[in-house]
């Protein structure tokens, strides 16, 4: 593992007794002593936190130091309303390809004279390079500030202890805080479907910003394995698994990322890489789309797993993209691209280990979200 | 108890051999959600495939140990696989097979050289 990089928290994880695996270029915990499963449903519970700093940040400047003209910018490379995000805002983007695939998806926020933007780890290098190739903007990676976030339906309080100003935020929501000398960049948002923060914090306090919040009894790590399982429940999408450049937003269920300013007849309708694709499946839908699936029996169906019409014969369907065990639903679930006329409810079979097993066509979210609207 | 490399755990009872993972097994695997048993009167071979343990991470394939035949699994595990990972060495038991002759044990490793391998 010599050549993989650390978080500013990996002596933190270390000591808090995780299990480390490699992940995206990153030794990073995917477990605490708690193991998955109960990490999941204290999240749930009460409120997890998690260490995502080998997340990508990155503020993008126009030449004017106005937001809006960063972000009619970067609506080049999104089939996002941008310049309608009000400042103090964060909204899901995707960055697409000539195709109509997606690069990745990101976050991004108006912070007034500048857009602050958060990519998967895996594709920041990537991302980075393809907005300076495309972009007539300042484009500065962040390397000097860790990403903490927050999660669960006691994030509110444990957060307020510190930085009473978050207790005033709603989902999507974003904001500049001091704590104790230090200034946070702030949004209530994150990937679990519950109510949370994500927080930017200075490397240099970025430990003992993690460790006031563990301090309290309602808080407790969670490692990428919880973070998984409780994104799926959710029914959010991981890049490289169920959205890639083999993927447009339409298959994969996004189109409600797509406001109507960027769409046909919409103020600043298409403009963006793929937009013919993308556009055309918006107005005739797509052939397949990303469905939720919720097993019949307790085995989990994983992705890879083939999806038939019928319990024997006949070629595939499609295939899972994500599937596991939901421990909040307490039953296996799964995503898949399917053909996009299965009506919910309807009974389809996965290829487990030679076996067709039954399993419905389910809406999504699996889980409720609790966000605080 | 007697060992196999692919971390299960075998004992005696009577003359069948009672099947398990170990403690290690069980704690590599984490929380395990789903556990597929074989049908007792199933006839096996060393190295078969016979049972799939799911946990939150993945699925792994619980291997024959020895030659013989299928004559009892655990109905617990359907109901609780978290068994597997509460008493993996007791409760958690997979099944029992009935085998030609106990000799064949004698070839696998005690407690002490397992503990050696996975140290």
């Amino acid at each position: 593992m010599a050549d993989l990089l650390r978080t500013g928290l990996y002596d933190l994880h270390v000591r808090l007794g995780a299990k480390i695996v490699p992940f995206a270029g990153y030794e990073m915990p995917v477990q605490y002593p708690l193991g998955v499963l109960k990490e999941h449903l204290h999240t749930r519970a009460a409120a997890g936190l998690f260490d995502v700093s080998h997340m990508g940040q990155v503020i993008l400047r126009a030449p004017s130091g106005r937001a809006v003209d960063a972000a009619l910018a970067l609506e080049a490379l999104v089939p996002v309303d941008l310049a309608g995000l009000a400042e103090g805002r964060q909204r899901y983007a995707m960055f697409t390809n000539e195709a109509g695939g997606i690069l990745d998806d990101l976050m991004v926020a108006n912070r007034g004279d500048h857009l602050f933007v958060v990519v998967n780890a895996a594709c920041k290098g990537a991302d980075i390079a393809h907005m300076r190739a495309n972009l007539a903007l300042e484009v500065t990676e962040i390397t000097d500030r860790a990403l903490l976030a927050l999660q669960g339906p006691a994030a509110e309080a444990a957060l307020a202890r510190l930085v009473p100003g978050v207790a005033a935020m709603r989902f999507m929501d974003v904001g500049v805080f001091d704590w104790a000398g230090s200034e946070l960049w702030i949004s209530r948002s994150g990937y679990t479907g519950e109510d949370g923060f994500e927080v930017s914090v200075p490397d240099a306090r970025a430990v003992a910003f993690a460790e006031a919040l563990l301090a309290m009894p309602e808080v407790e790590p969670i490692g990428l394995g919880a973070r998984d399982s409780l994104r799926l429940e959710a029914g959010l999408c991981l890049y490289g698994h169920d959205i890639d450049t083999t993927t447009t937003p339409i298959e994969a269920s996004l189109s409600w990322a797509i406001q109507k300013a960027r769409r046909a007849g919409g103020a600043r309708e298409g403009g963006f890489p793929g937009a013919a694709r993308i556009l055309g499946e918006l107005a005739a839908g797509p052939a397949r789309r990303r469905l939720g699936l919720l097993p019949e029996g307790r085995a989990p169906m994983r992705e890879g797993v083939e999806i038939y019409a019928t319990p024997d014969g006949g070629a595939p369907l499609g295939v899972i993209c994500s599937g596991g065990f939901g421990p909040s639903i307490n039953a296996p679930m799964a995503m898949a691209y399917l053909p996009a006329d299965l009506a919910e409810g309807t009974t389809v079979y996965g290829d487990v280990r030679g076996r067709r097993l039954p399993a419905r066509i389910a809406p999504l979210p699996f889980q409720p979200t609790t966000f605080k609207r | 108890m007697k060992y196999t490399e692919e971390h299960e755990w075998l004992r005696v009872e009577g003359d069948l051999v009672v099947v398990g993972i170990t403690e290690h097994a069980a704690e590599a695997l984490g929380d395990v959600v789903f556990v597929e048993l074989p049908a007792p009167g199933t006839k096996v071979a060393r190295g078969d495939e016979v049972s799939v343990i799911e946990s939150v991470k993945a699925a792994s394939d619980i291997l024959a140990p020895v030659d013989g035949e299928i004559v009892e699994v655990n109905a617990d595990l359907g109901d609780n696989p978290g068994l597997v990972n509460e008493d993996p060495m007791g409760k958690a038991w997979f099944f029992k097979m009935k085998l030609e002759s106990l000799k064949v044990l004698d070839g696998f490793m005690d407690e002490a050289a397992y503990k050696a391998l996975i140290d």
